[in-house]
């Protein structure tokens, strides 16, 4: 019965590698597997016949060899689950090759404009520096703009700002007296009458001025100015500020200087030039000592604070670093020119 | 301001190094613009005579000359040029010359016939003047010499110097000599005056009807004068400072004008011999100056007038042509006055004339220089008018408005090193003062008292003397020192936000547009705007941009327009930018607002950006779309608002407009006030744990009628399935078949969920039915 049983093994073994021999997919594989493992499974059929032997050597016999049948199927079954699920693999690979270079035009992240991403460049690095950013009205007084700003009705230098005037109306009847801001300055007036020293701070915006557009002028352009107002600031720290902050912008190769000017607001005053190095100066912007009639407009009283101010144009700066033939090219708002600025 | 340096180096040895000098000038305030060189003498240009003309009948353009250069050899050259006769001396440039052009001359011929070298224009041998014809030279110059040699020219460089407001002693040689020998520790040395003894008395009287208007007017009588050309060096000089000879009086008026900065006047005595008046013009006055061209006056002009107040010249601008000097002239009343700058200002705008006399005067001369200019002018005249007799009795007009000889402002130490960072004693001060002719006195404890020259009318108070020290120092001396801000440098949070809105913006797609903010009149109107709450300009540089925007939409229109019109294609720009709208104050109700537009797009672009904008900034707002805000589309928009705060609008622009800015197709657009949007503080969200229960899903089909928004069943929906609804999304709307018209299909999934339990079937049927109940109170059919 055992030689029997033996004989039955060997058989019901060859018939199970055979039909997993035959799988061809992970389906059937699934339901080979199912069929051979399972309680009703050749083998497992076989193994309750074990009972029926008495004899303990044979019976030992008999169920190593059932041991070793039902290992060597699954050994096969496992190799050959393996070889169909890589086959497959493969061929579902093979099958959904996608070209990627098949793509429609994609939705674009839209454009800063390159006068904004100047001036945030220009904000962080002063932000870096110890400085707030204020802000205020374009529309302004001519208190704010002129007056006090050192500069009297009837004062020469008014007529070198080619200033834009508002029409009188029911709210301002006076003439002459709103005008389109010629200069950032004004926010320097309000900053120190709403603030308390110490004032470390910046302000960017658009300024106007009468100037018929050409390639490197437009009537509506863009400043940046800084104000410092503490107590014991002195030219040494105007100077080293527009330098710190030219090393900081432009690259620690650039180096400043400033040389004597005149501006009604400042005094002294200076204008200030960058130099990369071994290259030519360039003209950046002024500055200067706060004017002692500025800080007294501002509230501020000149015998126990001093400050420095300074501020040059943002536009020439994005012309200049995108290489931009005419300044006017930057406000036509054609979108072949805005995308080319990442 | 252009300063010679040959002539520079009169008033101290500075030297040949002009690239040196530029630095220096430029680094005590006098910035060099540009530095010329003129004067550099070309070799192998002779004088020659001409010695006979001739035209030649097939080339009718040009002449043949034949010309003598001292050696007796008879060359012939071709010329362009027609304005030399036989006996003319002439420059002539041999072959093979080079020309400051870098051109060289060659025997180049005409019809066969070689030409021997050229004649040469004043222009191409560089020495500026006429290019129009030959240069003719002085008949007694010997033939064969270098035309430079015997016109005594040499080499120079002319600095443009850039005077700033504040040197107004700096629009001349003896300012400009005087700044940069202190800054170079050199000697100064002031111009000759004549020293002849004054001739008989000879006075002209005057009356100074405006003294405020001119606080003092001196007339000096000269006469033995021969009218007549200048000497060659006052020519050069005039010429290198660009101004044409005129003859040896009003030359030496220029120059000395140049050197001490003092506009002055001769006129003919005989045209004045009666005397002046100095008043101000009568409305519709007017006279025609030395330029030939017909003034109109007005009663804030001031005129200097004959005896018979019949006017001779503008005050301090120009002078009229009938008492010019001419040839025949023989005695001259030299003026020398002080006006008072505004005033001088004021009608150099008001008449659009600006002369080197006004630009002194505007800056402000020096009051008390009438000794010194006098004496100059007569040193120069005598050179070529020997027999000048200088007359005693001159007038002088002198006003109690008139500004003092000396000014004396007060200084302290103490402020000088507040504001520059250096510790300085007054000896110290003394001594970078002392050499522009200011006197500091030492009123001890760290005190002084500056006495301020006449010439420097800008230094009135003692930060003008604190600057005077900086340039004296040397700007580059005082050091660099970065302050410690105690500031914490950083954005607001509103200005953060509006960082973070414009992020938002871009990566939806639209780039960023900066449109003039003038507007044409009618932009605002054909926008659909309220053009009359506009501000305009009194002043535009053109009346297509005139007004001020109240809306951002016009400029992105446009914008939009000149896209569409270049075939662009996907056009999506936004603006960030001040708006100003009319107020009820001096001032408009400015603020920034956002404006976004998507051509090609419908309403449905707008309310995605919205809901992109509006959750990334956590800004709500309801969707008002009772009535179309203006200038949109009258069925596809909406305004956001709080109650009665206006935060924007939404929706296509009207299609009206768009035909009226030539747009074709739709477009998409969304409004809000960046200010409100970036002032708002966000909540700072707190943490809740998410439910460890699972969750419930069910889709509800409402039937809605077109007429009712689908916002109030939406919010219908929320209310009614209560706090056990955690989302709620339209997912599907369906418009035809098996619907009833003018109503559609709104299909949502709803998630319910409780944080503490797991929901009963019960209890989810149970918020199914309160939605449905709540829909149905909408107007809702459940499908």
């Amino acid at each position: 019965m055992s030689d029997d049983l033996e004989a039955l093994i060997r058989s019901a073994l060859a018939r199970a590698l055979e039909s997993i021999g035959s799988v061809d997919d992970s389906e059937s594989m699934r339901a080979v597997a199912a069929e051979l493992t399972g309680k009703k499974g050749p083998l497992a059929e076989l193994r309750a016949r074990l009972g029926g032997i008495d004899d303990i050597e044979q019976k030992r016999r008999v169920g190593k060899a059932l041991a070793e049948a039902t290992a060597e199927m699954e050994q096969a079954l496992e190799v050959k689950s393996q070889t169909v699920s890589d086959r497959e693999m493969r061929d579902r690979i093979a099958a959904e090759r996608m070209d990627l270079t098949e793509m429609l035009t994609p939705p674009r992240r839209g454009r800063s404009h390159i006068v904004t991403q100047a001036m945030q460049r220009l904000e962080d690095v002063f932000v870096g520096m110890g400085f707030e950013v204020a802000e205020g009205p374009e529309v302004e007084t001519d208190f704010y703009n002129f007056e006090a700003l050192n500069m009297p009705k009837s004062h020469p230098a008014r007529s070198e700002f080619d200033t834009m005037f508002i029409e009188p109306h029911a709210a301002a009847p006076e003439p002459n007296s709103v005008l389109l801001r010629t200069h950032t300055s004004p926010v320097q007036i309000r900053l120190m009458q709403r603030s308390k020293p110490p004032i470390y701070a910046v302000m960017p915006g658009r300024v106007f001025r009468r100037d018929t557009p050409d390639a490197t002028h437009m009537p509506v352009f863009h400043q940046i100015e800084g104000l410092v107002v503490d107590k014991g600031i002195t030219f040494a720290h105007l100077a080293g500020t527009i330098e710190a902050f030219t090393k900081a912008f432009f690259g620690s190769d650039f180096t400043s200087r400033l040389r004597p000017s005149f501006f009604p607001f400042t005094e002294p005053s200076a204008e200030f030039d960058i130099r990369q190095k071994d290259g030519a100066w360039i003209e950046l912007g002024g500055c200067g000592m706060v004017h002692p009639n500025v800080l007294r407009a501002g509230g501020i009283d000149p015998e126990e604070y001093t400050g420095f101010a300074f501020g040059f144009g943002i536009d020439r700066m994005a012309k200049e670093r995108h290489a931009v033939a005419d300044i006017r090219e930057m406000y036509t708002n054609d979108l072949r020119f805005l995308r080319q600025f990442r | 301001m252009k300063i010679l340096l040959s002539w520079l180096n009169e008033f101290a040895d500075f030297g040949n190094d002009h690239l040196a000098l530029a630095d220096a000038l430029t680094a005590s305030g006098l910035a060099v613009e540009s530095i010329e060189h003129v004067g550099g003498r070309v070799e192998g240009v002779v004088v020659a005579r001409v010695l006979r003309v001739e035209r030649h009948p097939d080339a009718e353009k040009v002449r043949r000359v034949w010309v003598d250069a001292g050696d007796g050899i008879e060359r012939h050259v071709w010329c362009g040029a027609s304005n030399m006769v036989a006996g003319d001396l002439v420059p002539l440039a041999a072959l093979d010359t080079t020309m400051p052009d870098g051109r060289t001359i060659l025997r180049r011929g005409i019809l066969g016939i070689d030409s021997e070298g050229m004649l040469c224009s004043a222009t191409e041998l560089g020495l500026g003047g006429d290019a129009g014809g030959i240069l003719i030279l002085r008949a007694d110059l010997p033939l064969g010499v270098n035309v430079f040699d015997a016109l005594g020219v040499h080499p120079d460089v002319v600095f443009d110097l850039d005077v700033t407001r504040n040197r107004p002693d700096c629009n001349g040689y003896l300012g400009v000599a005087r700044d940069l020998a202190a800054r170079m520790g050199l000697q100064l040395r002031h111009p000759a005056l004549d020293t002849t003894p004054l001739a008989g008395e000879r006075g002209v009287p005057v009356t100074v009807e405006s003294p405020e208007r001119c606080p003092r007017f001196s007339i000096t009588v000269m006469t033995g004068i021969t009218v007549g050309p200048s000497p060659d060096w006052i020519v050069r000089r005039l010429a290198d400072a660009g101004m044409r000879s005129i003859n040896n009086v009003v030359d030496v008026s220029n120059l000395v004008n140049l050197e001490l900065n003092q506009p002055n006047h001769a006129y003919d005595l005989s045209a004045v011999a009666d005397g002046f008046v100095v008043r101000t013009a009568v409305d519709g006055e007017s006279m025609v100056t030395l330029d030939g061209a017909e003034r109109l006056l007005g009663p804030d002009d001031l005129l200097i007038c004959d005896a018979v107040r019949r006017p001779v010249g503008i005050a301090g601008i120009m002078g009229g042509r009938d008492s010019e000097v001419t040839d025949a002239t023989t005695a001259i009343a030299l003026e020398i006055a002080y006006f008072e700058p505004g005033g001088i200002a004021r009608s150099v705008s008001r008449l659009a004339l600006r002369t080197e006399a006004s630009l002194r005067f505007e800056r402000g001369v020096d009051p008390h220089n009438v000794e010194t200019v006098v004496g100059r002018f007569a040193m120069l005249l005598r050179e070529t008018c020997p027999s000048l007799a200088v007359h005693a009795g001159g007038t002088d007009v002198v006003s109690v408005t008139l500004p003092p000889r000396e000014r004396p402002v007060a200084l302290r130490c103490s402020q000088v090193s507040r504001t520059l960072g250096v510790d300085v004693d007054v000896a110290r001060i003394a001594s970078l003062l002392n050499p522009i002719g200011f006197v500091v006195s030492d009123e001890g404890e760290g005190r002084a008292t500056v006495v301020v020259p006449s010439w420097r009318s800008d230094c009135t108070e003692e930060i003008d003397l604190i600057e005077e020290i900086a340039r004296h120092v040397g700007y580059d001396a005082l050091g660099k020192a970065v302050p410690k801000s105690p500031v914490h440098g950083r954005l607001t949070p509103a200005q953060q936000r509006r960082r973070l809105l414009r992020e938002v913006v871009l990566s939806l797609g639209a780039s960023e547009a900066m449109p003039n903010p003038f507007l044409a009149p009618g932009d605002l109107a054909d926008a659909g705007a309220d053009e009359s709450a506009a501000l305009r300009l009194s002043n535009p540089l053109v009346a297509e941009e005139s007004i001020l925007r109240t809306s951002l939409r016009p400029g992105l229109l446009k914008a939009i327009a000149h896209n569409q019109s270049h075939r662009n294609v996907d056009v999506a720009l936004f603006e960030l930018g001040h708006v100003y709208p009319q107020g009820s104050d001096v001032l408009p109700g400015e603020f920034q607002s956002l404006c976004l537009m998507f051509a090609g797009h419908d309403a449905a672009k707008a309310v995605d950006v919205w809901s992109q904008v509006s959750d990334a900034l956590d800004v709500g707002a309801q969707v008002d779309s009772t009535a179309a805000p203006a200038g949109y589309h009258p069925t596809r928009s909406a305004t956001l608002r709080r109650g009665k705060t206006v935060l924007g609008a939404m929706g296509e622009i009207d299609p009206v407009v768009l035909r009226r800015y030539g747009i074709d197709g739709r477009v998409a657009c969304l409004e809000l006030n960046a200010d409100i949007v970036c002032n708002e503080e966000p909540k700072i969200p707190v943490a809740k744990s998410v439910s460890r229960f699972p969750s419930s899903d069910f889709d509800l089909a409402f039937v809605l009628d077109e007429g009712t928004p689908a916002g109030v069943l939406t919010r219908a929906l929320r209310q009614g399935g209560g706090a056990l609804v955690v989302s709620l999304d339209l997912f599907d709307v369906y418009r035809g078949a098996g619907l009833p018209t003018g109503a559609r299909s709104l299909a949502y999934r709803l998630r319910v969920q409780a944080d503490d339990r797991t929901l009963t079937d019960a209890e989810v049927a149970g918020v199914r039915e309160a939605c449905i109940a709540a829909a149905t109170k909408a107007g809702a059919a459940l499908r």
